[in-house]
């Protein structure tokens, strides 16, 4: 190993099948919970269209210069099932575009769910499934056969770190999140707690909260933020092997727009830090058997990537996301029974975690209505959108005679 | 900083939800430093209220000077000498406008603050005496109490004049503020908008215990939704709109109710639609309560649904959540303005209400968390805020004055 030092850049594609403004007096009529109208904000085709030409397009245009340009550069890749479904259905030429980064072979596609869940939480049997599904899609697409995992919303815990062991993965992430690391600094590799071969990288999340959250804030002290000052940063911590950057790919070009510089900022990323010989960049798994572990992680509550209190709130925080969630996964004996395709496909678009998280009321009775990032006027109108549908889902089961 | 208030009325002689405000705002008012007279059209008295001077202006009792305050009735007396004359609202104002005069020599004013049409005649005469600056505080137009139309022509006529006329125009909402500039054409800039707010009453406690309305506690025991209407059965309220609405309610949860609390010129041919649309066993018509009566219907009720065309703001949903009752509001409302924990709707939209109340209805968690975030909501809602922005107001006008 001649280099000391490499980058992880990891970067997570997802986009919902958003449910319409879907009544009551729909449920039992039409079963087309996801065909919004075009024209309106739940519209997944506009969404996806406007996100690809804002983000997905150019960002994939510099990825794939970025990495013919600098053989050393790397990256990861989590890209959900039904974002890919969508791709292939409203934008060939985007998925495409995704398929020419991943031919360079110095992507990692990261394993998840397909349908970007919290089956985990609620049931293996499911989860395993939806893990299934979103190999085999991409297998078909990529080409590629996912070694490393990474559970929706970063939500991790000791027992899904034993449960991706056993299934063979490589590596796992997890946020860095100060509380779980004690001590600890995230630039190293770990072995979760309770397993045997696999290995834990942890979001380096100052430093890349930085990019993703802070890049075009201009209250922030530190803007703007340059290469070389992120450099300045990143070098602090020289005698670390790893800087674990995670954030939505979405990141470039949508959460921050391309007038911030971002786009600047990322194509100059590789070059600035690649000036130092003993400079790299790693994949997930890649970095997993580069170095040794320096020490167990014990994580045994739930963390994710989220909010201030990194964990399941935003999702399943209030008393509508609580029961919308149970009753979703209480129909899955009843659902899997009907050996109905669509009716399962149906049931499984449901569990996607956006939809729980449009019923989020943490911000909301505070007045900070700016905080509520979602297609709907209000969390009670998802909430009303998504059990109209659930009820519908009961229908479908009435119909084919089996009961609930 | 010494305040001329011309309103018309004030708790406990109120006929609606203009006194309740005053009261409110004047307190808020009073506590920040202001030094208010407030005019009323009558001679009754006001137990309640120590944090400001109120002074009669016209020698009558409280109820007769209601009666009159109407835009469209006006009555008949016979004096001892068989004399009969006519009274309307008018007549007040013209009382109130003389008493004026005298008025003006009880204090030595900064500011004039007058509460729409009624006040508007005093208002611009106190301005003509003292010359200094008038504020006309618009908590309802006549626009609105005609459903979205013309009215009458003379209430319109006196709201546009005394708007013209104020220097500064305040506007209890946006919705109302849009109103003033769309439909009586007031120069936008001249118009600000300082919300309504509420404070809690601290009687959602006084619901549990016996109720008194047995017979829907019986239904609701027996698995009936309780859809709830509290207000004057009025065209400004929507009401052929609501019971047109729980038709559809009725066809998905069949074991559901309306409830309308009030009185009002519509409640026959609301009666009478109930009956022709097939709902009249699901809708009871409980008339106008007060005190307990008003109380208790919350503690029954599931969802509590203000359907208005035109509402500039209204109270009913933020005393509705108070009791932990969810609301269903018309977008059409300035209370939709400030009041994040609320289901919304067009008050065209009889779908989307009829979906929205079927909601609330079958799914539990729904109700609760919309019971539990209303009040939680409104228990951090006070007039502070309101009055200093009224400080300010006041303020900004006395150094245009000098």
């Amino acid at each position: 190993m001649s280099e000391s030092r490499a980058i992880v850049l990891y970067l997570h594609v997802h986009q919902p099948f958003r449910i319409r403004h879907y009544t009551i007096f729909d449920a039992g009529q039409e079963h087309n919970y996801f065909d919004a109208p075009s024209g309106s904000k739940e519209n997944n085709a506009d969404v996806l269209r406007k996100v690809a030409a804002k983000s997905y397009l150019p960002t994939n245009e510099r990825l794939l210069r970025m990495l013919n340009h600098n053989p050393k550069f790397k990256l990861s890749m989590s890209i959900t099932g039904t974002v890919l479904e969508q791709l292939e259905a409203y934008a060939p030429e985007v998925l495409e575009s995704f398929k020419h980064v991943v031919a360079t072979g110095r992507v990692e596609i990261v394993a998840e769910t397909y349908h970007h869940s919290l089956a985990f939480f609620y049931s293996r049997d499911e989860f395993e499934a939806q893990v299934r599904m979103h190999r085999e899609i991409v297998e078909r697409i990529f080409g590629v056969t996912p070694t490393a995992f990474r559970n929706t919303e970063l939500s991790y815990n000791n027992e899904l770190a034993s449960w991706a062991d056993q299934a063979g993965y490589k590596a796992i992430i997890c946020e860095g999140w100060d509380p779980v690391m004690g001590w600890r600094s995230p630039n190293f590799l770990y072995k979760p707690y309770g397993t045997n071969n696999i290995r834990l990288l942890t979001k380096n999340y100052k430093l890349s909260d930085d990019v993703a959250f802070r890049f075009s804030n201009q209250h922030w002290q530190e803007y703007p933020l340059t290469t070389e000052k992120f450099m300045n940063w990143a070098n602090a911590s020289w005698d670390q092997p790893l800087l674990n950057l995670f954030m939505d790919y979405e990141t470039f070009g949508e959460h921050q727009w391309e007038d911030s510089g971002i786009f600047n900022f990322l194509e100059h990323l590789p070059k600035a830090w690649l000036q130092n010989q003993e400079h790299t960049f790693m994949t997930i798994s890649e970095a997993s058997e580069s170095f040794e572990p320096v020490d167990e992680l014990d994580i045994p509550n739930t963390i994710t990537w989220a909010d201030t209190e990194r964990d399941l709130t935003a999702w399943l925080g209030n008393k509508m996301q609580q029961g919308a969630i149970s009753s979703l996964y209480a129909l899955e004996a009843p659902i899997l029974a009907s050996n109905d395709l669509k009716l399962i496909e149906d049931w499984r678009r449901l569990q996607t975690s956006d939809h729980f998280y449009y019923m989020c009321t943490k911000w909301w009775s505070d007045g900070d209505v700016h905080a509520y990032f979602s297609p709907y006027e209000t969390p009670y109108v998802a909430y009303m959108n998504f059990m109209n549908a659930w009820h519908d889902l009961k229908f479908r089961l009435a119909e084919k005679g089996i009961e609930v | 900083m010494k305040i001329l208030m011309l309103g018309w009325e004030l708790p406990p002689h109120n006929a609606g939800g203009l006194g309740v405000a005053c009261a409110h705002m004047c307190r808020a008012l009073a506590s920040q430093g202001a030094d208010i007279d407030f005019i009323v059209p009558y001679i009754n008295s006001h137990p309640d209220i120590d944090f400001m001077r109120v002074i009669p202006a016209i020698p009558a009792d409280a109820r007769e000077v209601m009666k009159h305050s109407g835009a469209y009735d006006s009555f008949y007396y016979q004096s001892k000498t068989g004399k009969k004359h006519e009274i309307a609202a008018n007549d007040y104002h013209s009382i109130y406008e003389a008493s004026v005069d005298r008025i003006v020599t009880l204090g030595e004013y900064d500011v004039i603050h007058a509460y729409d049409w009624l006040t508007i005649r005093p208002a611009l005469r106190a301005k003509q005496l003292l010359g200094i600056p008038l504020i006309v505080n618009i908590h309802a137009l006549e626009y609105d109490r005609s459903g979205g139309g013309y009215g009458n022509p003379f209430v319109r006529d006196i709201e546009y004049h005394g708007m013209m006329m104020a220097d500064k125009v305040v506007a209890i909402s946006q919705h109302v503020k849009n109103i003033i500039v769309r439909e009586y054409h007031v120069p936008e800039s001249k118009v600000e908008v300082i919300h309504n707010s509420h404070v809690i009453s601290g009687l959602n406690n006084q619901i549990a215990g016996p109720n008194t309305y047995r017979y829907i506690e019986m239904m609701r025991s027996v698995g009936y939704g309780i859809v709830m209407f509290f207000g004057r059965l009025t065209i400004q309220k929507n009401l052929p709109g609501l019971l047109r609405v729980m038709q559809k309610v009725v066809e998905k949860h069949p074991k559901s109710m309306l409830v309308l609390m009030g009185s009002g010129e519509q409640e026959l041919e609301l009666v009478e639609l109930a009956a022709e649309l097939g709902i009249g066993g699901n809708v009871i018509f409980v008339g106008f309560q007060r005190g307990k009566e008003w109380r208790d219907m919350f503690g029954v009720s599931d969802i509590c649904v203000m359907p208005s065309v035109s509402e500039p703001f209204g109270l009913t949903p933020l005393e509705a959540a108070e009791f932990g009752v969810p609301n269903l509001i018309s977008r059409q409302s300035g209370v939709a303005e400030i009041l994040s924990s609320a289901l919304r709707s067009d008050y065209w939209d009889v779908d989307d209400m009829a979906n929205q109340i079927v909601s609330v209805l079958q799914n539990k968690e729904l109700a609760t968390q919309l019971s539990e975030d209303g009040i939680s909501e409104v228990s951090k809602m006070n007039w502070d805020n309101n009055a200093s922005k009224f400080l300010n107001l006041y303020r900004n006008q006395l150094g245009y004055a000098a």
